[in-house]
């Protein structure tokens, strides 16, 4: 696993999330899923359901909308908002980009919000 | 009585916490996620037919109930609207609250509304309460939707079948909301920041059952509150009798739903009535998977869960002989046998 210098972490190679999937990344004791749409856009939250303890890995994404698979809470992955009962909490969006083929994601204390690759 | 409390308010709520019961991890059958991904997928199409379906028979139903009244045609005519109405908008209710009949979010939330008016529910407080029973199902002091908590006697459970019991459970709950509280259990599990929604909607609700009596009194007739309102009380016989199949009689406090869920054969008939829920076990495990899905899931997980009941009547053959049994000896409960390990 690299780590740069600007905090971009290596997740995987591009090619090994299918599209409209999604994968599980644990880094330095935090846990993430990094997804990537049916239209090729990448993206990363946090990995757990702010519902219940639920890794949102075992989820399916429709367009954008992220659905846990335990009680169907689902999330917004471009804002990280939650849509609705019974997810009231939205999740913490973090920063990818594509270089090289390797996916990335931008780990930063405080989880943001940057336009989709 | 019951061996154990079964309330939310209890001690046995920290003990089910203590001992790892609460939100914790349960087991799943294997299925490939690429055949997952296939069967999550949503449609319109399907929920929006039986959908309709399900209200074209409850409006023709209602259209001869009420030119047969007066007659003793009415009876059998109320009888089947009542069944479609207060049954029917059960399996209705559960589908669209989990959000997986439609994939029209604004869709879901329409039917479950209409059928949480139908079923006597009030909505928002039950969306969390049935998200606590799939997080801890059958878990005691933790699972606000346990039907049949061992020890119950039987007359109590033939209450049941025309809501007498959790009618007048609802109505505290609603008696609550009316004065601007939640009930105890309901603190339980129903968030803050959710708790003023609930209350509207329960004030909402109790307007609406009002406003059918105060017609029934104005009208000097029986027929509006026979429409709207009673029928989920002389119509609930069959969803009960479908609800029993689910879980009563089986292990408590496990983390395994094919030790504490039945998965029963049922016809066409009565699983367009209920929407497919006769595979509970599927459905607990993967809640992700619509109504619709849940044959084929079925099918994949087959040989990782318990022989299936051939029909309701087998599975009344257990039922039935449990509860009896656990009514005086509430320890007793149904052993599933689990199948060896299955390659994936």
């Amino acid at each position: 696993m690299t780590t740069s210098d600007e905090g971009w972490v290596d997740v995987c190679g591009a090619d090994e999330i299918e599209r409209d999937d999604l994968v599980r990344f644990d880094h330095a004791g935090r846990t993430y899923v990094v997804m990537r749409t049916a239209d090729d856009r990448y993206f990363a939250t946090d990995g757990e359901c702010t519902h219940a303890r639920v890794h949102l890995s075992k989820g399916f994404l429709d367009g954008t909308v992220l659905e846990c698979a335990k009680h169907n809470g689902r999330f917004d992955i471009t804002t990280g908002a939650a849509l609705g009962a019974p997810v009231l909490v939205g999740l913490g969006c973090h920063r990818v980009q594509v270089v090289d083929g390797v996916v990335q994601i931008g780990i930063s204390s405080s989880p943001d919000l940057r336009p989709p690759v | 009585m019951s061996h154990r409390d079964h309330t939310l308010t209890g001690p046995e709520n920290r003990r089910a916490i203590e001992r790892g019961l609460a939100s914790a991890e349960w087991y799943e059958c294997a299925v490939p996620r690429p055949l997952m991904k296939q069967l999550v997928a949503r449609s319109n199409g399907r929920a929006a037919r039986d959908t309709v379906l399900w209200l074209a028979l409850v409006a023709g139903a209602g259209v001869v109930a009420h030119l047969t009244w007066g007659t003793w045609w009415a009876v059998p005519a109320f009888f089947v609207y009542g069944t479609l109405y207060g049954s029917g908008s059960d399996s209705r209710w559960h589908e669209c609250g989990h959000g997986t009949a439609f994939a029209s979010a604004r869709a879901n939330t329409f039917v479950y509304h209409l059928a949480s008016f139908m079923v006597f529910r009030e909505p928002v407080s039950w969306r969390w309460s049935h998200a606590r029973h799939h997080d801890d199902t059958i878990v005691v002091g933790r699972d606000a939707e346990i039907a049949v908590p061992r020890g119950t006697p039987l007359w109590r459970i033939g209450l049941e079948f025309f809501g007498v019991l959790s009618a007048r459970a609802e109505l505290v709950k609603l008696g609550h909301h009316l004065v601007g509280r939640v009930t105890a259990a309901e603190a339980d599990y129903l968030p803050e920041s959710e708790r003023r929604r609930a209350i509207r909607w329960g004030r909402t609700w109790l307007a609406l059952w009002t406003g059918a009596v105060v017609w029934s009194l104005l009208a000097r007739s029986w027929e509006p509150v026979l429409f709207i309102g009673l029928p989920s009380l002389y119509g609930r016989w069959l969803m009960v009798v479908y609800g029993l199949t689910q879980h009563a009689g089986l292990a408590e406090d496990v983390l395994d739903h094919r030790l504490n869920t039945r998965t029963v054969r049922m016809n066409v008939v009565n699983r367009f009535m209920y929407s497919n829920m006769n595979f509970h076990i599927e459905h607990h495990m993967f809640p992700s998977v619509p109504y619709h899905a849940l044959p084929r899931l079925h099918d994949v997980v087959a040989a990782d869960t318990p022989p299936v009941y051939p029909g309701i009547i087998a599975a009344y053959r257990e039922i039935i002989p449990t509860l009896r049994r656990q009514a005086t000896e509430p320890e007793f409960f149904v052993r599933r046998p689990l199948p060896g390990p299955v390659d994936a």
